[in-house]
Protein backbone atom coordinates (compact mmCIF):
# COMPACT_ATOMS: atom_id res chain seq x y z
CA UNK A 1 0.00 0.00 0.00
CA UNK A 2 2.20 2.68 1.32
CA UNK A 3 5.78 3.80 -0.69
CA UNK A 4 8.50 3.57 2.25
CA UNK A 5 11.36 5.72 1.23
CA UNK A 6 15.05 3.93 1.51
CA UNK A 7 16.50 6.10 4.41
CA UNK A 8 19.38 8.31 2.93
CA UNK A 9 22.34 7.20 2.97
CA UNK A 10 23.79 10.55 4.51
CA UNK A 11 20.86 10.17 7.37
CA UNK A 12 22.31 6.22 7.89
CA UNK A 13 26.18 8.00 8.17
CA UNK A 14 25.12 10.69 10.39
CA UNK A 15 23.59 8.81 12.52
CA UNK A 16 26.11 6.21 12.97
CA UNK A 17 28.91 8.63 13.04
CA UNK A 18 26.97 10.74 15.59
CA UNK A 19 25.95 8.02 17.56
CA UNK A 20 29.70 6.93 18.36
CA UNK A 21 30.55 10.67 19.08
CA UNK A 22 27.17 10.15 21.79
CA UNK A 23 28.89 6.99 22.91
CA UNK A 24 32.00 8.26 23.55
CA UNK A 25 30.67 11.52 25.42
CA UNK A 26 28.60 9.79 27.40
CA UNK A 27 31.85 7.10 28.48
CA UNK A 28 33.73 10.28 29.49
CA UNK A 29 31.46 11.91 31.83
CA UNK A 30 31.84 8.56 33.74
CA UNK A 31 35.33 7.16 33.12
CA UNK A 32 38.41 8.70 31.34
CA UNK A 33 41.10 6.12 30.97
CA UNK A 34 43.46 9.34 33.11
CA UNK A 35 42.20 11.70 35.46
CA UNK A 36 42.11 14.66 32.71
CA UNK A 37 43.37 17.45 35.17
CA UNK A 38 46.00 15.31 36.94
CA UNK A 39 49.62 17.12 36.02
CA UNK A 40 52.66 14.14 35.33
CA UNK A 41 56.28 15.53 35.32
CA UNK A 42 57.83 12.07 33.91
CA UNK A 43 55.16 11.92 30.34
CA UNK A 44 55.38 16.14 29.04
CA UNK A 45 54.46 16.76 25.78
CA UNK A 46 54.38 12.86 24.69
CA UNK A 47 53.30 11.78 21.20
CA UNK A 48 50.28 9.84 20.22
CA UNK A 49 50.88 6.32 21.85
CA UNK A 50 48.93 3.22 23.10
CA UNK A 51 49.32 4.49 26.55
CA UNK A 52 47.88 7.93 25.25
CA UNK A 53 45.68 7.67 22.56
CA UNK A 54 46.48 11.38 21.51
CA UNK A 55 49.66 11.78 23.14
CA UNK A 56 49.95 15.04 26.31
CA UNK A 57 50.31 18.35 26.96
CA UNK A 58 52.94 20.72 28.86
CA UNK A 59 51.80 19.65 31.91
CA UNK A 60 51.69 15.93 31.62
CA UNK A 61 47.62 15.30 31.08
CA UNK A 62 46.35 13.27 28.72
CA UNK A 63 44.96 14.73 25.63
CA UNK A 64 42.22 11.92 25.43
CA UNK A 65 41.08 11.84 28.28
CA UNK A 66 40.73 15.91 28.28
CA UNK A 67 39.04 15.59 24.67
CA UNK A 68 36.19 13.43 26.30
CA UNK A 69 35.37 15.41 29.15
CA UNK A 70 35.81 18.87 27.20
CA UNK A 71 33.66 17.50 24.26
CA UNK A 72 30.83 16.60 26.95
CA UNK A 73 30.92 20.27 28.06
CA UNK A 74 30.70 21.08 24.39
CA UNK A 75 27.76 18.83 23.86
CA UNK A 76 26.03 20.03 26.72
CA UNK A 77 26.29 23.86 25.95
CA UNK A 78 24.99 23.27 22.53
CA UNK A 79 22.53 20.83 23.38
CA UNK A 80 21.33 23.59 26.33
CA UNK A 81 21.52 26.12 23.82
CA UNK A 82 19.21 24.20 20.60
CA UNK A 83 16.74 23.59 23.07
CA UNK A 84 16.40 26.89 25.19
CA UNK A 85 16.83 29.12 22.10
CA UNK A 86 15.54 26.67 20.00
CA UNK A 87 12.33 26.23 21.91
CA UNK A 88 11.64 29.85 22.80
CA UNK A 89 12.38 30.45 18.89
CA UNK A 90 9.43 27.74 17.63
CA UNK A 91 6.97 29.01 20.88
CA UNK A 92 7.49 32.56 19.33
CA UNK A 93 7.35 30.96 15.82
CA UNK A 94 4.67 29.29 16.00
CA UNK A 95 2.23 32.05 18.01
CA UNK A 96 3.40 35.18 15.21
CA UNK A 97 2.88 32.67 12.23
CA UNK A 98 -0.60 30.78 13.50
CA UNK A 99 -1.99 34.30 14.87
CA UNK A 100 -0.36 36.80 12.53
CA UNK A 101 -1.89 40.48 12.57
CA UNK A 102 -0.41 42.87 15.53
CA UNK A 103 1.32 40.45 17.38
CA UNK A 104 3.57 39.00 14.43
CA UNK A 105 4.40 42.54 13.68
CA UNK A 106 5.87 43.08 16.77
CA UNK A 107 7.57 40.08 17.65
CA UNK A 108 8.94 39.71 14.50
CA UNK A 109 10.54 43.37 14.06
CA UNK A 110 12.11 42.34 17.68
CA UNK A 111 13.51 39.39 15.72
CA UNK A 112 14.81 41.73 13.16
CA UNK A 113 16.68 43.68 15.68
CA UNK A 114 18.25 41.43 17.59
CA UNK A 115 19.03 39.91 13.97
CA UNK A 116 20.87 42.75 12.57
CA UNK A 117 23.94 42.74 15.03
CA UNK A 118 26.52 39.86 14.30
CA UNK A 119 25.64 36.59 16.46
CA UNK A 120 29.10 36.13 17.91
CA UNK A 121 29.29 39.95 18.82
CA UNK A 122 25.97 39.71 20.72
CA UNK A 123 26.63 36.98 22.61
CA UNK A 124 29.72 38.89 23.43
CA UNK A 125 27.85 41.40 25.01
CA UNK A 126 26.03 39.54 26.98
CA UNK A 127 28.51 37.84 28.18
CA UNK A 128 30.11 41.00 29.52
CA UNK A 129 27.33 41.50 30.87
CA UNK A 130 26.23 38.27 32.57
CA UNK A 131 30.01 37.15 33.31
CA UNK A 132 31.83 34.22 31.20
CA UNK A 133 31.08 30.44 32.26
CA UNK A 134 29.50 27.92 30.61
CA UNK A 135 25.56 28.81 32.21
CA UNK A 136 26.16 32.10 31.09
CA UNK A 137 27.60 31.37 27.28
CA UNK A 138 24.52 28.75 27.29
CA UNK A 139 22.32 31.78 27.78
CA UNK A 140 23.83 34.13 25.71
CA UNK A 141 24.08 31.92 22.68
CA UNK A 142 20.34 30.94 23.21
CA UNK A 143 19.03 34.79 22.96
CA UNK A 144 21.80 34.74 20.09
CA UNK A 145 19.73 31.49 18.37
CA UNK A 146 15.78 32.73 18.85
CA UNK A 147 15.72 34.78 15.43
CA UNK A 148 16.75 32.38 13.44
CA UNK A 149 14.29 29.47 15.15
CA UNK A 150 11.82 31.93 15.11
CA UNK A 151 11.94 32.77 11.43
CA UNK A 152 11.99 29.28 10.40
CA UNK A 153 8.95 27.91 12.26
CA UNK A 154 6.93 30.91 11.90
CA UNK A 155 7.03 30.56 7.97
CA UNK A 156 6.51 26.90 8.30
CA UNK A 157 3.20 27.33 10.82
CA UNK A 158 1.90 30.35 8.72
CA UNK A 159 2.00 27.70 5.77
CA UNK A 160 -0.44 25.65 7.78
CA UNK A 161 -2.39 28.18 9.77
CA UNK A 162 -5.59 27.90 7.07
CA UNK A 163 -5.31 23.73 6.36
CA UNK A 164 -8.67 22.69 6.45
CA UNK A 165 -7.74 19.86 8.94
CA UNK A 166 -7.33 23.30 10.68
CA UNK A 167 -9.94 25.05 10.00
CA UNK A 168 -12.51 21.79 11.23
CA UNK A 169 -10.46 21.58 14.52
CA UNK A 170 -11.36 25.29 15.28
CA UNK A 171 -15.01 24.54 14.48
CA UNK A 172 -14.96 21.37 16.90
CA UNK A 173 -13.78 23.73 19.54
CA UNK A 174 -10.05 22.62 19.63
CA UNK A 175 -8.23 25.60 22.03
CA UNK A 176 -5.07 27.74 20.26
CA UNK A 177 -2.97 25.99 22.09
CA UNK A 178 -4.25 22.11 21.31
CA UNK A 179 -4.71 23.12 17.40
CA UNK A 180 -0.49 24.52 17.50
CA UNK A 181 1.16 21.56 19.67
CA UNK A 182 -1.70 18.44 17.95
CA UNK A 183 -2.31 19.37 14.42
CA UNK A 184 0.35 21.67 13.38
CA UNK A 185 3.41 20.92 15.09
CA UNK A 186 3.53 17.38 13.43
CA UNK A 187 3.87 18.51 10.30
CA UNK A 188 6.69 21.38 10.79
CA UNK A 189 9.06 18.29 12.28
CA UNK A 190 10.19 18.05 9.10
CA UNK A 191 11.63 21.84 8.86
CA UNK A 192 12.47 22.30 12.33
CA UNK A 193 14.36 19.18 12.81
CA UNK A 194 17.15 19.91 10.03
CA UNK A 195 16.92 23.46 11.73
CA UNK A 196 17.78 21.96 15.15
CA UNK A 197 20.66 19.85 13.75
CA UNK A 198 21.81 23.05 12.11
CA UNK A 199 21.50 24.87 15.06
CA UNK A 200 23.10 22.61 17.31
CA UNK A 201 26.43 22.72 15.00
CA UNK A 202 26.15 26.53 14.94
CA UNK A 203 26.54 26.51 18.74
CA UNK A 204 28.86 24.31 18.85
CA UNK A 205 31.27 26.69 16.90
CA UNK A 206 30.00 29.72 18.42
CA UNK A 207 30.95 27.87 21.44
CA UNK A 208 34.61 27.12 20.41
CA UNK A 209 35.11 30.68 19.36
CA UNK A 210 33.71 32.20 22.55
CA UNK A 211 36.09 30.11 24.52
CA UNK A 212 38.70 30.27 21.95
CA UNK A 213 38.67 34.28 22.27
CA UNK A 214 38.68 33.86 26.24
CA UNK A 215 34.87 34.97 26.89
CA UNK A 216 33.46 31.36 27.17
CA UNK A 217 33.94 28.52 29.66
CA UNK A 218 36.39 28.97 32.55
CA UNK A 219 38.60 26.51 34.45
CA UNK A 220 38.09 23.84 35.83
CA UNK A 221 35.74 23.25 33.25
CA UNK A 222 36.88 22.60 29.79
CA UNK A 223 35.10 22.87 26.16
CA UNK A 224 36.84 22.05 23.20
CA UNK A 225 37.34 25.23 22.11
CA UNK A 226 38.95 26.56 25.19
CA UNK A 227 41.19 23.45 24.75
CA UNK A 228 41.67 24.25 21.16
CA UNK A 229 42.92 28.13 22.49
CA UNK A 230 45.27 26.72 24.97
CA UNK A 231 46.75 24.16 22.35
CA UNK A 232 47.85 27.42 20.32
CA UNK A 233 50.79 28.02 22.56
CA UNK A 234 51.96 24.42 21.96
CA UNK A 235 51.45 24.42 18.56
CA UNK A 236 55.13 23.43 17.27
CA UNK A 237 55.70 21.64 20.57
CA UNK A 238 52.48 19.07 20.87
CA UNK A 239 50.75 19.58 17.39
CA UNK A 240 48.59 16.64 18.24
CA UNK A 241 46.88 18.59 21.21
CA UNK A 242 45.48 21.22 18.51
CA UNK A 243 44.74 18.36 15.90
CA UNK A 244 43.44 15.52 17.75
CA UNK A 245 40.52 18.62 19.54
CA UNK A 246 40.38 19.97 16.35
CA UNK A 247 39.42 16.48 14.69
CA UNK A 248 36.88 16.23 17.40
CA UNK A 249 34.91 19.43 16.78
CA UNK A 250 35.10 18.65 12.81
CA UNK A 251 33.73 15.01 13.75
CA UNK A 252 31.18 16.06 16.13
CA UNK A 253 29.48 18.38 13.78
CA UNK A 254 30.13 16.56 10.71
CA UNK A 255 27.70 13.72 12.06
CA UNK A 256 25.39 16.20 13.33
CA UNK A 257 25.24 17.96 10.15
CA UNK A 258 25.14 14.40 8.25
CA UNK A 259 21.89 14.00 10.01
CA UNK A 260 20.16 17.29 9.02
CA UNK A 261 21.31 16.98 5.10
CA UNK A 262 20.18 13.52 5.37
CA UNK A 263 16.60 14.95 6.40
CA UNK A 264 16.55 17.41 3.98
CA UNK A 265 17.15 15.33 1.02
CA UNK A 266 14.58 12.59 2.58
CA UNK A 267 11.94 15.46 2.47
CA UNK A 268 12.71 16.75 -1.15
CA UNK A 269 12.69 12.68 -2.08
CA UNK A 270 16.42 12.53 -3.42
CA UNK A 271 17.71 10.11 -1.18
CA UNK B 1 -38.29 19.47 5.56
CA UNK B 2 -40.28 21.07 8.65
CA UNK B 3 -40.75 24.76 9.70
CA UNK B 4 -38.59 24.29 12.35
CA UNK B 5 -35.43 26.26 11.65
CA UNK B 6 -31.72 25.24 11.86
CA UNK B 7 -30.16 28.49 10.18
CA UNK B 8 -31.56 31.63 9.63
CA UNK B 9 -29.59 34.60 7.58
CA UNK B 10 -31.17 38.37 8.20
CA UNK B 11 -29.57 40.92 6.21
CA UNK B 12 -26.11 39.75 6.42
CA UNK B 13 -23.30 42.47 4.65
CA UNK B 14 -19.31 41.66 4.64
CA UNK B 15 -16.29 42.79 3.30
CA UNK B 16 -12.78 43.38 3.92
CA UNK B 17 -10.20 46.36 3.64
CA UNK B 18 -7.57 45.94 1.20
CA UNK B 19 -4.07 47.17 2.13
CA UNK B 20 -2.55 46.42 5.07
CA UNK B 21 -2.27 47.23 8.98
CA UNK B 22 -1.48 50.91 9.38
CA UNK B 23 -3.50 52.02 6.28
CA UNK B 24 -7.03 50.83 5.29
CA UNK B 25 -7.39 50.60 1.56
CA UNK B 26 -10.86 50.20 0.15
CA UNK B 27 -13.75 48.36 1.38
CA UNK B 28 -14.50 45.86 -1.06
CA UNK B 29 -18.11 44.08 0.09
CA UNK B 30 -18.18 40.54 -0.81
CA UNK B 31 -21.72 39.94 0.21
CA UNK B 32 -24.52 42.15 -0.19
CA UNK B 33 -27.83 42.04 2.14
CA UNK B 34 -28.00 37.89 2.01
CA UNK B 35 -31.05 36.46 3.80
CA UNK B 36 -32.30 33.19 3.58
CA UNK B 37 -32.94 30.23 6.09
CA UNK B 38 -32.16 26.80 6.27
CA UNK B 39 -34.85 24.50 7.78
CA UNK B 40 -34.89 21.15 9.74
CA UNK B 41 -34.11 17.74 7.21
CA UNK B 42 -33.42 20.38 4.46
CA UNK B 43 -30.85 20.13 1.79
CA UNK B 44 -30.41 24.12 0.64
CA UNK B 45 -28.03 24.22 -2.68
CA UNK B 46 -26.58 27.16 -2.99
CA UNK B 47 -25.30 28.02 -6.37
CA UNK B 48 -23.10 30.69 -8.08
CA UNK B 49 -20.34 31.57 -10.49
CA UNK B 50 -16.74 31.24 -8.83
CA UNK B 51 -15.70 34.50 -7.02
CA UNK B 52 -19.16 35.42 -6.47
CA UNK B 53 -18.73 34.72 -2.50
CA UNK B 54 -20.15 31.67 -1.98
CA UNK B 55 -17.25 30.28 0.45
CA UNK B 56 -17.21 33.73 2.11
CA UNK B 57 -20.98 33.40 2.29
CA UNK B 58 -19.72 29.87 4.24
CA UNK B 59 -17.21 31.26 6.25
CA UNK B 60 -19.31 33.98 7.39
CA UNK B 61 -22.12 31.75 8.80
CA UNK B 62 -19.21 29.44 10.75
CA UNK B 63 -17.85 32.82 12.35
CA UNK B 64 -14.72 32.79 10.58
CA UNK B 65 -15.45 35.95 9.20
CA UNK B 66 -17.64 38.65 10.91
CA UNK B 67 -20.54 40.30 9.33
CA UNK B 68 -20.43 43.77 8.80
CA UNK B 69 -23.85 44.59 9.16
CA UNK B 70 -26.90 41.94 10.01
CA UNK B 71 -26.92 38.60 11.71
CA UNK B 72 -26.23 35.14 11.45
CA UNK B 73 -28.28 33.27 13.85
CA UNK B 74 -27.46 29.24 14.44
CA UNK B 75 -30.30 27.41 16.11
CA UNK B 76 -28.30 24.37 16.31
CA UNK B 77 -24.74 23.48 18.28
CA UNK B 78 -21.39 23.05 16.63
CA UNK B 79 -22.19 23.51 12.78
CA UNK B 80 -19.16 21.68 10.75
CA UNK B 81 -17.92 22.07 7.26
CA UNK B 82 -16.58 19.57 4.33
CA UNK B 83 -14.05 20.82 2.25
CA UNK B 84 -13.85 20.52 -1.53
CA UNK B 85 -10.00 19.17 -1.25
CA UNK B 86 -9.70 15.76 0.26
CA UNK B 87 -6.56 16.47 0.33
CA UNK B 88 -5.89 19.04 2.37
CA UNK B 89 -9.03 18.21 4.96
CA UNK B 90 -7.19 15.52 6.74
CA UNK B 91 -3.99 16.08 9.11
CA UNK B 92 -1.01 13.87 7.25
CA UNK B 93 0.53 13.20 10.48
CA UNK B 94 -2.39 11.13 11.78
CA UNK B 95 -3.96 7.92 11.34
CA UNK B 96 -7.58 7.81 10.04
CA UNK B 97 -8.61 6.78 13.56
CA UNK B 98 -7.26 9.27 15.75
CA UNK B 99 -8.45 12.32 13.53
CA UNK B 100 -11.92 10.71 13.94
CA UNK B 101 -11.39 10.36 17.85
CA UNK B 102 -9.88 13.72 17.67
CA UNK B 103 -13.12 15.85 17.88
CA UNK B 104 -14.84 13.43 20.73
CA UNK B 105 -11.12 14.08 22.68
CA UNK B 106 -11.89 17.84 22.43
CA UNK B 107 -15.51 17.65 22.92
CA UNK B 108 -14.22 15.71 26.55
CA UNK B 109 -17.43 14.09 27.40
CA UNK B 110 -16.57 10.27 26.90
CA UNK B 111 -13.90 7.81 28.19
CA UNK B 112 -11.61 6.13 25.82
CA UNK B 113 -14.00 3.37 24.92
CA UNK B 114 -17.03 5.32 24.21
CA UNK B 115 -14.77 7.09 22.08
CA UNK B 116 -13.56 4.09 20.16
CA UNK B 117 -17.23 2.93 19.81
CA UNK B 118 -18.30 6.01 18.81
CA UNK B 119 -15.34 5.96 15.77
CA UNK B 120 -16.15 2.56 14.48
CA UNK B 121 -19.99 3.31 14.39
CA UNK B 122 -19.25 6.30 12.51
CA UNK B 123 -17.18 4.22 10.24
CA UNK B 124 -19.77 2.36 9.76
CA UNK B 125 -21.99 4.30 8.65
CA UNK B 126 -19.57 5.99 6.21
CA UNK B 127 -19.34 2.47 4.60
CA UNK B 128 -15.47 1.85 5.29
CA UNK B 129 -13.80 -1.19 6.16
CA UNK B 130 -12.24 -0.94 10.10
CA UNK B 131 -8.82 -1.29 8.73
CA UNK B 132 -9.30 2.42 7.46
CA UNK B 133 -8.70 3.56 11.22
CA UNK B 134 -5.08 1.74 11.32
CA UNK B 135 -4.19 4.11 7.56
CA UNK B 136 -2.32 7.30 7.67
CA UNK B 137 -4.56 10.04 4.78
CA UNK B 138 -1.92 9.27 2.34
CA UNK B 139 -2.78 5.52 1.48
CA UNK B 140 -7.01 6.24 0.94
CA UNK B 141 -8.42 7.01 -1.85
CA UNK B 142 -9.75 10.86 -2.91
CA UNK B 143 -13.28 9.04 -2.67
CA UNK B 144 -12.02 7.24 0.87
CA UNK B 145 -10.96 10.63 2.17
CA UNK B 146 -13.71 12.58 1.78
CA UNK B 147 -15.52 9.56 3.37
CA UNK B 148 -13.55 9.96 6.13
CA UNK B 149 -13.86 13.95 5.91
CA UNK B 150 -17.55 13.44 6.40
CA UNK B 151 -17.25 10.93 9.77
CA UNK B 152 -14.94 13.26 11.66
CA UNK B 153 -17.33 15.98 10.58
CA UNK B 154 -20.17 14.02 12.05
CA UNK B 155 -18.70 12.24 14.97
CA UNK B 156 -19.80 15.33 17.17
CA UNK B 157 -23.41 14.74 16.07
CA UNK B 158 -23.92 18.54 14.24
CA UNK B 159 -27.49 18.54 13.38
CA UNK B 160 -26.12 21.38 10.13
CA UNK B 161 -23.29 21.04 8.13
CA UNK B 162 -22.03 23.28 4.97
CA UNK B 163 -20.32 21.06 2.50
CA UNK B 164 -17.98 23.55 0.42
CA UNK B 165 -17.97 21.84 -2.83
CA UNK B 166 -17.45 18.37 -1.46
CA UNK B 167 -17.53 16.35 -4.64
CA UNK B 168 -15.83 18.76 -7.29
CA UNK B 169 -12.78 17.19 -6.91
CA UNK B 170 -13.93 13.51 -7.37
CA UNK B 171 -14.62 10.87 -10.20
CA UNK B 172 -18.26 10.91 -11.79
CA UNK B 173 -19.13 7.63 -9.89
CA UNK B 174 -17.19 8.84 -6.53
CA UNK B 175 -19.54 11.64 -6.90
CA UNK B 176 -22.59 9.67 -7.27
CA UNK B 177 -22.01 7.43 -4.05
CA UNK B 178 -20.58 10.53 -2.03
CA UNK B 179 -23.93 12.00 -2.75
CA UNK B 180 -25.99 9.12 -2.17
CA UNK B 181 -23.82 8.82 1.33
CA UNK B 182 -24.92 12.33 1.95
CA UNK B 183 -28.62 11.81 0.95
CA UNK B 184 -28.77 8.86 3.46
CA UNK B 185 -26.31 10.55 6.77
CA UNK B 186 -29.51 13.40 6.60
CA UNK B 187 -32.03 10.85 6.57
CA UNK B 188 -30.57 8.77 9.10
CA UNK B 189 -29.18 11.54 11.42
CA UNK B 190 -31.40 14.33 11.12
CA UNK B 191 -29.32 16.33 9.40
CA UNK B 192 -29.86 19.79 7.30
CA UNK B 193 -27.43 21.03 4.48
CA UNK B 194 -26.16 23.57 3.12
CA UNK B 195 -24.03 22.75 -0.31
CA UNK B 196 -22.13 24.88 -1.92
CA UNK B 197 -21.37 23.86 -5.76
CA UNK B 198 -20.91 25.54 -9.23
CA UNK B 199 -22.03 21.87 -10.63
CA UNK B 200 -25.88 22.49 -11.22
CA UNK B 201 -26.62 18.96 -11.74
CA UNK B 202 -25.46 17.46 -8.65
CA UNK B 203 -27.21 20.48 -7.31
CA UNK B 204 -30.52 19.21 -9.17
CA UNK B 205 -29.85 15.44 -7.98
CA UNK B 206 -29.01 16.18 -4.15
CA UNK B 207 -31.05 19.33 -2.99
CA UNK B 208 -34.45 20.21 -1.80
CA UNK B 209 -34.02 24.17 -2.42
CA UNK B 210 -31.30 26.25 -4.75
CA UNK B 211 -30.07 29.95 -3.98
CA UNK B 212 -28.77 31.39 -6.48
CA UNK B 213 -26.04 33.84 -5.66
CA UNK B 214 -24.46 36.53 -8.27
CA UNK B 215 -21.80 39.31 -7.24
CA UNK B 216 -22.80 38.84 -3.69
CA UNK B 217 -26.31 38.88 -3.40
CA UNK B 218 -29.09 36.25 -3.63
CA UNK B 219 -30.19 36.82 -6.64
CA UNK B 220 -33.28 33.60 -7.23
CA UNK B 221 -34.30 31.64 -4.45
CA UNK B 222 -36.54 28.56 -4.74
CA UNK B 223 -37.32 24.82 -5.27
CA UNK B 224 -35.30 22.76 -7.17
CA UNK B 225 -38.17 21.80 -9.66
CA UNK B 226 -38.77 26.30 -9.66
CA UNK B 227 -35.54 26.92 -9.78
CA UNK B 228 -34.49 24.04 -13.09
CA UNK B 229 -38.23 24.33 -14.20
CA UNK B 230 -39.44 28.03 -14.61
CA UNK B 231 -35.94 30.06 -13.30
CA UNK B 232 -37.05 33.94 -12.83
CA UNK B 233 -33.97 35.35 -13.56
CA UNK B 234 -32.21 35.71 -16.41
CA UNK B 235 -28.93 35.18 -14.65
CA UNK B 236 -30.41 32.02 -13.67
CA UNK B 237 -31.11 31.27 -16.91
CA UNK B 238 -27.46 31.76 -18.13
CA UNK B 239 -26.35 29.32 -15.06
CA UNK B 240 -28.75 26.38 -16.59
CA UNK B 241 -28.06 26.94 -19.91
CA UNK B 242 -24.61 26.83 -19.41
CA UNK B 243 -24.57 23.36 -17.53
CA UNK B 244 -26.28 21.81 -19.91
Amino acid sequence: MKKRMNRSPYLTAGLILTGVMAALILLGFFWTPYDPTAISGSAKLSAPSFAHLMGTDNFGRDIFSRVLKGAGTTAVIALSTVLLGGGIGVLVGALTGYFGGIVDEVLMRLNDALNAFPSVLLALVIVSVLGSGKYNVVIALSIVFVPSFARVSRTAFAALRDANYVKSARLMGASSLRILAVQILPNTLHVLLPAFTIGFNNAVLAEASMSYLGIGVKPPDASLGYMLSESQSMLSAAPWYALCTGMTIVLLIFGVGLIGEGMNRQNKGVG
Amino acid sequence: MTDELVLELQHVTSGYHTGGLLFKGEYQKVLHDVSFQVHRGEILGLVGESGTGKSTLARTILGMVKPDEGQVIHYTKRPQMIFQDPYSSLNPAYTVGWSMEEPLRIFGKYDAAERKKRVREMLRRVELPEECLAAKPGELSGGQRQRVSIAIALIQRPRFLIADEPVSALDVTIQAQILKLLRELRDELDLSYLFISHDLNVVYQLCDRVLVMKQGRIVEQGTVDEIFDHPQQEYTRQLLAAAD
